[in-house]
């Protein structure tokens, strides 16, 4: 049989099962509701895993991790099982990345087979197996389904004069080999230097900058243990991106989304450093460019007052 | 060797220097500091030997060794050593300031996740690259 190609994906991508995650529904719901419109606004189809639930996240992944592989699993044996899905698309890298590590344990791994094996039985339901669906993230389904020709040819609002820099956090390419896709040449994403939500963005007009940071720790391990610690991360994060020269910091993940703007609030009034830079989901981005209000796109619900970067760029 | 506490008041006190290569030259020494930190606190030596003609990218395989989780620094090591070899080939280049500025960035970014990863070793790993409570080196799979 000849190996997938990206032509296959496009078609495959044009309607995938959605498994939004425990985030989406809470601090994250403007990525939800965003990710929805753009999805609506291309003409891309989301069909919700039903009854599903939490990905094992890091706290159970922490304690038990085949329990942690159990509960991604899961979430894949409803898409493959009962929607007959082969596409699983998750945008919070949380999820994305445990559905990832839960398809490699399972294809890598006996104990984590049997045990998987052995909590569904008793669930009543079969076991997922490695191989019966894709999971990826919200942005190689925009990235394969709709491609940047796609996207500029919808573009009504240009993201031109925005000047961006797109921080993709430490989970959405980590650790390298639970993505055996990536760093497979051109047009697959790369684990040291991502740039598929760059991609986007530049086909939507926005003026990426040289940001290294972009895969760097946000301290979100350290929120509730050592909130300084992570303030100070976040603010090293946000004082690069300003030296970059960016307007607006663009994220695909809602820990780090939340994250950022927390704790941009928190520096400045616990250490007194006040950034400017705004901080948006880069599918709030995207619906701006293709015409959604807005409001539509939550963006009245971010803690970073992200609409006035735009309107001052004649953008909205 | 010179403690985290140390490192952070030589970065807070630090700015731009005519002579790019020479302030380069520091960061990156202030860099293998952060490193050396790191492995001395789990009881290791730090190595002298470099990979890619860089000892801090040898350090950092070295930090990473049993630590997976560890490899989330690893691109802000390289983006360092990649900032040091602009400054130190492109002396005269008009963003040669704001490119001293960014490596310090890159640096304080290091130092502040080694920190943090000093503080809750053997608590648990939390984040790329998960190490269970449970699990000790006889229970491995």
């Amino acid at each position: 049989m000849d190996a997938p190609t990206r032509n296959d994906d496009k078609a495959r991508y044009q309607r995938v099962a959605y498994y939004p995650g425990c985030a989406l529904e809470g601090t994250g719901h403007a990525y939800n509701a965003s990710t929805r419109a753009v999805g609506k606004a291309l003409g891309l189809a989301l069909d919700e895993v039903p009854n599903w639930n939490c990905c094992g996240a890091m706290e159970v992944k922490n304690i038990d991790p085949k329990v942690q592989t159990y509960l991604s699993s899961r979430v894949m044996a409803i898409a493959a099982h009962q929607m007959k899905a082969d596409v699983v698309m998750a945008p919070c890298n949380g999820c994305y990345h445990n559905l990832k590590k839960a398809e490699y344990d399972l294809e890598h791994d006996a104990t984590s087979r049997e045990v998987v094996g052995t909590i569904a039985r008793k669930a009543g339901h079969d076991p997922y197996h490695a191989g019966e669906v894709e999971t990826i993230h919200v942005l190689d389904w925009l990235k394969h389904g709709i491609g940047e020709a796609g996207l500029r040819e919808r573009v009504k609002h240009s993201l031109k004069g925005l000047k961006v820099a797109n921080y993709y956090g430490c989970m959405y390419t980590r650790p390298r080999h639970i993505f055996p896709e990536k760093d497979q040449g051109p047009g697959s994403e790369s684990t040291s230097k991502p740039h598929f939500m760059d991609d986007l963005l530049e086909a939507a007009g926005a003026e990426n900058v040289e940001f290294p940071l972009k895969t760097a720790c946000c301290g979100g391990a350290h929120t509730l243990s050592d909130s300084d610690m992570s303030t100070r991360l976040v603010l090293n994060i946000l004082r690069a991106a300003e030296l970059a020269g960016a307007d607006v910091i663009a994220t695909e993940c809602p820990t780090c989304h939340s994250g950022l703007e927390m704790h941009q609030v928190r520096a400045e009034t616990v250490l007194g450093e006040k950034t400017t830079v705004k901080i948006l989901y880069f599918t709030q981005l995207l619906g701006i460019a293709l015409g959604v209000s807005p409001r539509k796109l939550g963006v009245h619900e971010n803690v970073s007052d992200g609409l006035a970067a735009l309107k001052a760029k004649g953008i909205v | 060797m010179r403690s985290l506490a140390e490192i952070g008041a030589k970065l807070d006190a630090w700015t731009p220097g005519a002579e790019s290569a020479g302030a380069a030259g520091a960061l990156l020494g202030l860099a293998e500091d952060v490193l050396e930190c790191w492995i001395v606190a789990r009881g290791d030596t730090p190595t002298q030997q470099t990979r890619e003609g860089f000892r801090l990218l040898a350090l950092h395989r070295q930090g990473a060794q049993d630590a997976p989780s560890f490899n989330a620094c690893r691109e802000t090591c390289r983006e360092i050593a990649y900032h040091y070899n602009l400054l130190d080939t492109q002396a005269a280049d008009p963003q040669s300031a704001q490119r001293q500025r960014m490596m310090a960035l890159l640096v304080r970014h290091l130092a502040l996740f080694v920190e943090g990863k000093i503080e809750v070793d053997r608590l648990g790993e939390f984040c790329c690259a998960s190490r269970p409570l449970r699990q000790s080196p006889s229970a491995s799979t």
